[in-house]
């Protein structure tokens, strides 16, 4: 009897521990959303900042977002798969490969305030690339390296040892088992990280405060050398450094719904697409 | 011909292991910048007054450099964040484990993991604007930007990723632990206590030290919602600076190369090497872990 | 003495290890040309190591070590200085669970031609026809080679990879436990085929059955805790084993 009593206080704390996670966290998505709704428009999405950026739109930011974003993965994508295929297809276990190892899970772990200072002391600084799309791209980029390089290794994990053994068995050298058979087998898992990867990096917002970002632009940066807006630096901005609190923090809502969405659209598919594709193989 | 594939392959298998020493590189070249940017300070400044020192005036005409009360400010907002993220978070991934339904489970996980993605200045934000202004009324503040509202949403935003772990960390124990614990007659709620939970334990802690190596790295959260003032804070109710806010708040204003600059760099030195340490003892236990329930990968 | 002087594959003084677990005892065997040659034992003697090592296959396991040699018509494949590609061109391998590859038909026979810097284009399609046609697969499947090779049944599957491998041209064709995983039909299918090749192959397969051992094969080496016990004519095997324990087994008794 007493038994049965525990259980059931027990199993109310945990509904109540779920309950209460999804209670802060759809509030935090109520809020933004129905606030930012009002705000939100065609000319919010499409036009500049206008009379000292109390009204018009954020359309720099959101194209400043999505070129740190790409130059970000331009960089890493190819570096991680690299390394993914030396660590799961070339490398024996040894000495090295766990130094490695040991590397990429530290590098995940540094904070991304410190990438920021990284990129800020290398880039702007030692390369003179100043603050600039190249600095924060560079900055993101291995911010979010050890993301996609584990990403591919658990794709390139899943495809079966069988085909490799019967694509060498052939008399395919390694390179050609990798190219023809590996790769097109593990791409669209690969894929799926990388998208992951970056709806985690287009609402960094750390790593590009010394590299890349600004506060306001007249128009659409037009070199990789230049400045540029980005949301999630925007709402940061709008909050702390704006002269028309109200106004702009109606704008700054209008951002963080943007972001939101964004990054949730690009996390859900990826996770959604992932999940079709590990019941695929089960 | 032939002789062309042999040198092909060889140099595909060189570039490759080239480019995976980039991660190395990388991490290398993070902990040389530190110190080379950081060093300087350390001319004018002794390493103990700037670790001890419980004066942070970086642009006083007299400045002074001591960074303690940003470490304690750190510790506080992360501790506080513990209070929340530790017990919602393993009691998320405690109910998706044992208690939700196959349909629940199958929404419940890529939903958690899908908000792990919103992104931290979102969190700031709405800090800012809604939950600030909230504290301050409930407890009558006379700021609602201060440690404990840090804490909260801090605490919050480190939810899906213990959860997550968590709950991967409860999967990995083996069906026959609870079906061992079934057979000698206890009930689903002293399996999951004493069975399930201490198996999964060290996987859990794992969770939960990843957990609080973000909390203390997190920058924009507490940039927002912190408050800013750099005293050695006495009630959570107070106005705090946290290292990676002090970071990211006053680097803008810092000539490059000035003993601001480097003092800036050394607080990331001393962020960095807490949460390399932290991210030690977690793949330590990690490696434990797996040990213990004999997962080899 | 008839098998010394024609062996198409001699393995001398073979030992293998697994980091410091010795797998492989002492193993001497020679292989005659254009027969079927059984291994049978108990899972974990070896069995499967041996074979492998016959295309170095075992290279692709991390932490192990071979000594001795392997002799293909006289050239000791085990050498370093060998390609083990080159190896695997002439003594092609069929393996446990059909693994075709995730492409078609067409594409499943002619990768090993184009891995091999093949180009021709009609040399590439009549090798194709024709390896589907000596592993009997050709009437099942000529009006959909550009089907995607995971839509055929099981044992469709593994004469495909039969196929594929003798696109490749090998002179040697190792058999992992080949039917392991397949109904009664598709296996007495493969086993026929195999009849059929030992004509223009020397055949070397890994089985569990028996009973498929005493029906196709030639010869017959009975592995026993990574070491070789017994070796000879089949016929001698399965009704006078000079062994106790091949004895043993071959009657059932463990195994």
């Amino acid at each position: 009897m007493k038994k049965r009593f525990s259980q059931r206080i027990g199993f109310g704390i945990l509904w109540l521990c779920m309950a209460a996670t999804l209670f802060f966290l759809g509030s935090i998505i109520y809020f933004i959303v129905v606030r930012g709704a009002g705000v939100f428009s065609w000319q919010f999405l499409t036009d500049v900042p206008r009379k000292s950026m109390t009204a018009g739109g954020v359309a720099p930011a959101i194209a400043g977002t999505v070129y740190l974003t790409m130059g970000a993965m331009v960089f890493a994508l190819p570096l991680g798969i690299a390394c993914a295929i030396y660590l799961n297809e070339y490398s024996p276990r040894g000495f090295i490969v766990n130094i490695i190892r040991m590397s990429i899970n530290n590098l995940a772990g540094v904070p991304s305030v410190v990438f920021g200072l990284f990129g800020l002391a290398l880039f702007v600084k030692s390369f003179k690339f100043g603050v600039s799309i190249l600095s924060g791209s560079l900055t993101l980029g291995i911010l979010v390296l050890p993301l996609i390089i584990s990403a591919a290794q658990e794709a390139l994990m899943a495809v079966p040892q069988s085909l490799r053994e019967a694509s060498l068995a052939l008399g395919a050298t390694h390179w050609q088992t990798i190219k023809r058979i590996v790769l097109p087998n593990a791409l669209s898992g690969i894929l799926t990280g990388a998208i992951l990867s970056i709806g985690r990096i287009a609402g960094e917002t750390a790593p590009i405060l010394f590299t890349a970002a600004t506060f306001y632009n007249r128009g659409f940066p037009k070199s990789i050398f230049d400045e540029a807006m980005a949301l999630p630096y925007h709402i940061y901005a709008l909050m702390t450094e704006g002269t028309h609190p109200d106004q702009q923090t109606a704008i700054a809502y209008g951002c963080a719904l943007i972001l939101l969405l964004l990054v949730l659209a690009i996390s859900a598919s990826a996770i959604i697409i992932r999940q079709r594709q590990r019941r695929f193989h089960a | 011909m032939e002789n062309f594939t042999k040198i092909k392959e060889k140099i595909y298998r060189g570039g490759f292991t080239a480019l995976a020493f980039s991660s190395l590189v990388f991490l290398a070249g993070i902990i040389l910048l530190l110190l080379k940017e950081s060093l300087p300070l350390f001319r004018h400044v002794r390493f103990s007054d700037f670790i001890f020192g419980r004066a942070w005036y970086p642009t006083a005409s007299v400045p002074e450099w001591g960074i303690f009360p940003l470490i304690m400010a750190s510790f506080w907002v992360t501790l506080g964040a513990l209070f929340i993220c530790v017990p919602l978070g393993v009691g998320s991934a405690l109910y998706i484990h044992e208690i939700a339904s196959a349909q629940q489970r199958v929404f419940l996980k890529p939903l958690i993991e899908i908000l792990a993605s919103i992104p931290s200045v979102v969190y700031g934000f709405f800090g800012m604007v809604v939950a600030a202004p909230f504290l301050q009324k409930a407890f009558g503040l006379p700021t609602g930007l201060c440690a404990l509202t840090a804490s909260i949403i801090l605490g919050i935003m480190a939810i899906p990723t213990v959860c997550s772990l968590a709950e991967d960390a409860l999967s990995c124990v083996p069906d026959s632990f609870r079906e061992a614990s079934y057979a000698v007659g206890a009930n689903r709620w002293q399996t999951l206590m004493r069975v399930v939970l201490p198996a999964a334990g060290s996987g859990v802690s794992t969770a939960i030290i990843l957990g609080m190596s973000r909390a203390i790295g997190e920058t924009m959260t507490v940039l927002m919602v912190a408050g800013g003032a750099a005293i050695v804070p006495r009630s959570f109710l107070q106005p705090v600076r946290p290292m990676t806010s002090t970071i990211a708040a006053e680097m803008g204003e810092a000539v490059m190369g000035s003993l601001h600059y480097n003092a800036l760099f050394s607080i990331g030195l001393v962020l960095f090497v807490i949460t390399l340490v932290f991210n030690m003892i977690a793949e330590m236990v990690c490696k434990r872990f797996r040990l213990k329930l004999g997962i080899d990968r | 003495m008839h098998e010394k002087m024609n062996a198409k594959m001699e393995a001398r003084e073979i030992n293998f290890y697994y980091g410091a677990v010795r797998a492989l005892k002492n193993i001497n065997m020679s292989i005659t040309g254009n027969t079927v040659t059984a291994i049978i034992g108990p899972s974990g003697c070896g069995k499967s190591t041996f074979i492998r090592l016959l295309n170095r296959m075992h290279e692709l396991v991390a932490g192990s070590r071979v000594e001795g040699h392997v002799y293909l018509d006289g050239k000791d494949i085990l050498d370093p200085t060998i390609d083990a590609v080159d190896v695997r061109r002439s003594v092609g391998m069929v393996f446990q669970k059909p693994n075709p590859f995730p492409k078609t038909i067409f594409e499943n026979i002619s990768y090993g031609l184009t891995v091999n810097n093949v180009r021709d284009k009609d040399y590439i399609e009549a090798k194709v026809v024709e390896s589907l046609k000596k592993a009997a697969l050709w009437d099942e499947v000529k009006d959909r080679l550009k089907d995607n090779a995971l839509r055929l049944s099981g044992g469709q599957q593994q004469r495909l990879c039969i196929a594929r491998c003798l696109a490749v041209g090998p002179e040697v064709l190792l058999f992992d436990e080949p039917c392991a995983s397949l109904d009664p039909i598709s296996t007495g299918k493969i086993e026929e085929l195999m009849l059929e090749l030992k004509k223009n192959y020397t055949i070397v397969i890994v089985t569990h059955n028996m009973q498929q051992a005493a029906r196709v094969s030639d010869t017959t080496g009975f592995f026993l805790m990574g070491e070789l016990i017994e070796f000879g004519k089949t016929q001698d095997i399965f009704t006078a084993p000079k062994n106790k324990q091949t004895e043993a087994y071959i009657t059932g008794r463990f195994g």
